[in-house]
């Protein structure tokens, strides 16, 4: 429980802004931040903690965001109930697809490939398919209310999101304490012999790709009922899978805190530089594909990691070895 | 619907794209094969390399054909530099730093473009765009005749460069077995340099050959590059006959499914394929394991 309280600190400090803040523009800038930092530690579930990056987590974030429009324009379904069976869909859909892959053993290079494949089969479909509107897009009608799901003030979607990402972060840090985080280390740390040691492999990986699955739809869904717009570009596109693995490896993967700090920081560049150079289209993309590649550069272990790690080689103590580091000797 | 008047030009036409495809996935295989990564800036590099090909024929009048031997050589050094400083000292070594580096790069120079050009869609006319022979039971466009040729050119290019030269020998040296060569006195760092700058010049030539009758805008390589992956795979990653045969192959599926599904869902027909044997063979028709 002790262990719980850096999150509860840093969720009260973040529930007060919106009594300081009163702007409008601030409070959705923070509410898309920490969005991305939901879809973000869904990702370092799975990529983080258990080493196999997707590059394609739009897939959970688009059928999240999808799920919940359509239940309840074409359905007439609650929004909550909606929303609840958007997570619900995703994670579904993560484990056919862990399934799939895990036992095929695809890791690294393929993993990767074959998420991102995924991704666009999927947008693609969603860019035909009637149900999804086709080209055009679904539209979730404007009906405020907390049964709609539909708030007036930015503050109340605000603190929304800021539960979903409470939840993220206590279910992070109760993985990183637990038995299956301890094993989900051992696979991303070398998966044979973690296997000769006793470790299911694939069922660890494919629980950490459910719960991945459902984190970050859950931010596709709060997309849907936040902007009431959702289209195939948009759900399916790599705007998202970028952030996604963007914000924990900016902020530290495989850290509980790594997604929520480089959401804050990637959005805050990508907004910067739209106040310095205008807002033209790709123009934040490319700082963030920069900023991603100088990170892993010059911080491979992201912000928090290099902090830890700094702290741990100060204090003397037997430094773990990572990935990273293992590299760096071997080559 | 089935007649061999439709059916026989499809296959045929399906065999002419997929003799660009195989560019493409060419310079995809011989990167994996050498550094063991796939490299996720392929499909940016053709956008900017398309792009290249679109400028020079506006503002130098350089028809596609001879502009290829100014930009085939432009796109090794820009490949030999991307690896050699930036990629290399980026990823510290790490398969999956290398990844998210190709990935960042891709982001990078997609955007740049379409920060630069916007989403315009831009086409170059040349006189020959539309031009066909008559090969006696169908007609044939002749700049696709010229990419299938060139293509297999480019392929038998590669083929001698490897097997008869000291880089070659070197580059197989390196895909074989990194520590050893190195042992042996070959720079890895610079062989993983000039495989990155051959693959991204497969790139530059596929571009030349294309823009003739494709069009260009900041997205067009992401096409191109998904069914290369499909390719790469199906034919076994670092497998250069396996990329052209499954090149030959993806292109008349995709001519194919083309006819029979329409244009969008024809991709999709590529896409199963892709994920079909990336779940069921991952080490490909040819390759020897995964």
């Amino acid at each position: 429980m002790k262990s719980l309280i850096p999150i509860a600190v840093v969720l009260a400090i973040l529930a007060a802004v919106p009594f300081v803040v009163h702007s409008n523009v601030m409070l959705n800038f923070l509410v898309v931040a920490l969005m991305i930092a939901l879809a973000g530690q869904g990702w370092n579930i799975l990529g983080g903690y258990g080493g196999q990056y997707s590059f394609g987590h739009a897939v959970f974030f688009g059928t999240g965001a999808y799920v919940t429009a359509i239940l309840q324009m074409r359905y007439g379904i609650n929004a909550w109930v909606g929303f609840a069976a958007g997570v619900a869909a995703a994670a579904a859909l993560g484990a056919a697809l862990g399934a799939l892959t895990f036992r095929s053993g695809l890791r690294g290079s393929y993993f990767a490939l074959v998420t991102l494949a995924f991704a666009e089969v999927l947008r693609i479909i969603a860019s035909v398919a009637p149900i999804t509107g086709a080209g055009v897009g679904t539209l979730i009608k404007l009906d405020l209310g907390i049964r709609t799901f539909q708030f007036q003030s930015r503050a109340a979607f605000y603190w929304v999101i800021l539960a979903l990402v409470g939840v993220s972060l206590v279910t992070a840090q109760l993985i990183e304490r637990s038995r299956f985080g301890v094993w989900l280390v051992a696979v991303r740390e070398n998966e044979d012999a973690a296997k000769a040691l006793g470790v299911d492999a694939n069922k660890v990986k494919l629980a950490a790709m459910v719960i991945s699955a459902a984190i970050t739809a859950a931010a596709g869904c709060f997309y849907a009922q936040y902007f009431l717009f959702v289209d195939s570009g948009i759900a399916y596109g790599t705007w998202i899978s970028v952030q996604a693995l963007l914000t924990p490896i900016i902020g530290g993967v495989g850290t509980v805190f790594g997604p929520l700090l480089g959401a804050l920081i990637v959005k805050s560049l990508g907004e910067g530089a739209k106040l310095v150079a205008g807002d033209a289209p790709g123009l934040d993309l490319i700082i963030y594909g920069a900023v991603l590649v100088l990170v892993i550069w010059f911080a491979p272990r992201g912000l928090i990691g290099g902090l830890a790690h700094a702290r741990r080689l100060l204090t003397r103590h037997d430094v773990p070895a990572t990935p990273s580091t293992q590299e760096a000797r071997r080559g | 619907m089935l007649s061999s008047a439709i059916l026989i030009p499809a296959v045929l036409n399906g065999l002419l794209i997929g003799a660009i495809y195989a560019l493409v996935a060419l310079g995809l295989t011989l990167i994996y094969g050498v550094l063991h990564i796939i490299n996720f800036a392929h499909g940016a590099l053709l956008s900017a390399a398309l792009f290249a090909a679109f400028f020079s024929f506006r503002l130098l009048g350089l028809d596609p054909y001879v502009a290829v031997f100014l930009l085939a050589p432009m796109f090794f050094v820009i490949g030999y530099t991307l690896q050699r400083f930036i990629i290399g000292p980026a990823s510290h070594g790490d398969d999956r730093n290398m990844l998210l580096v190709t990935l960042g790069i891709a982001v990078v120079v997609e955007n740049a473009l379409l920060y630069a050009f916007r989403a315009d869609t831009r086409t170059i006319d040349v006189p020959y765009a539309f031009q066909t022979i008559d090969v006696g039971w169908t007609f044939l466009a002749i700049p696709r005749m010229v990419g299938f040729v060139a293509a297999f050119a480019v392929a038998l290019t590669l083929w001698l460069l490897m097997t008869f030269t000291d880089v070659g020998r070197a580059i197989r040296a390196v895909a074989k077995e990194k520590l050893g060569a190195e042992l042996a006195g070959i720079d890895v760092g610079h062989i993983y340099a000039v495989t990155f700058g051959l693959g991204t010049a497969c790139v530059a030539i596929a571009a030349c050959l294309l823009i003739p009758t494709y069009y260009v805008n900041p997205h067009v390589g992401d096409a191109f590059v998904l069914v290369a992956f499909t390719i790469v795979v199906l034919g076994g990653m670092g497998s250069v006959p396996g990329a052209l045969i499954g090149a030959l192959l993806v292109g008349v599926v995709e001519s194919l499914s083309g006819l029979f599904l329409g244009e969008s869902l024809g991709q999709i027909g590529i896409f199963l394929i892709f994920i079909a044997v990336l779940l069921v063979r991952p080490s490909g028709l040819f390759g020897a394991r995964a």
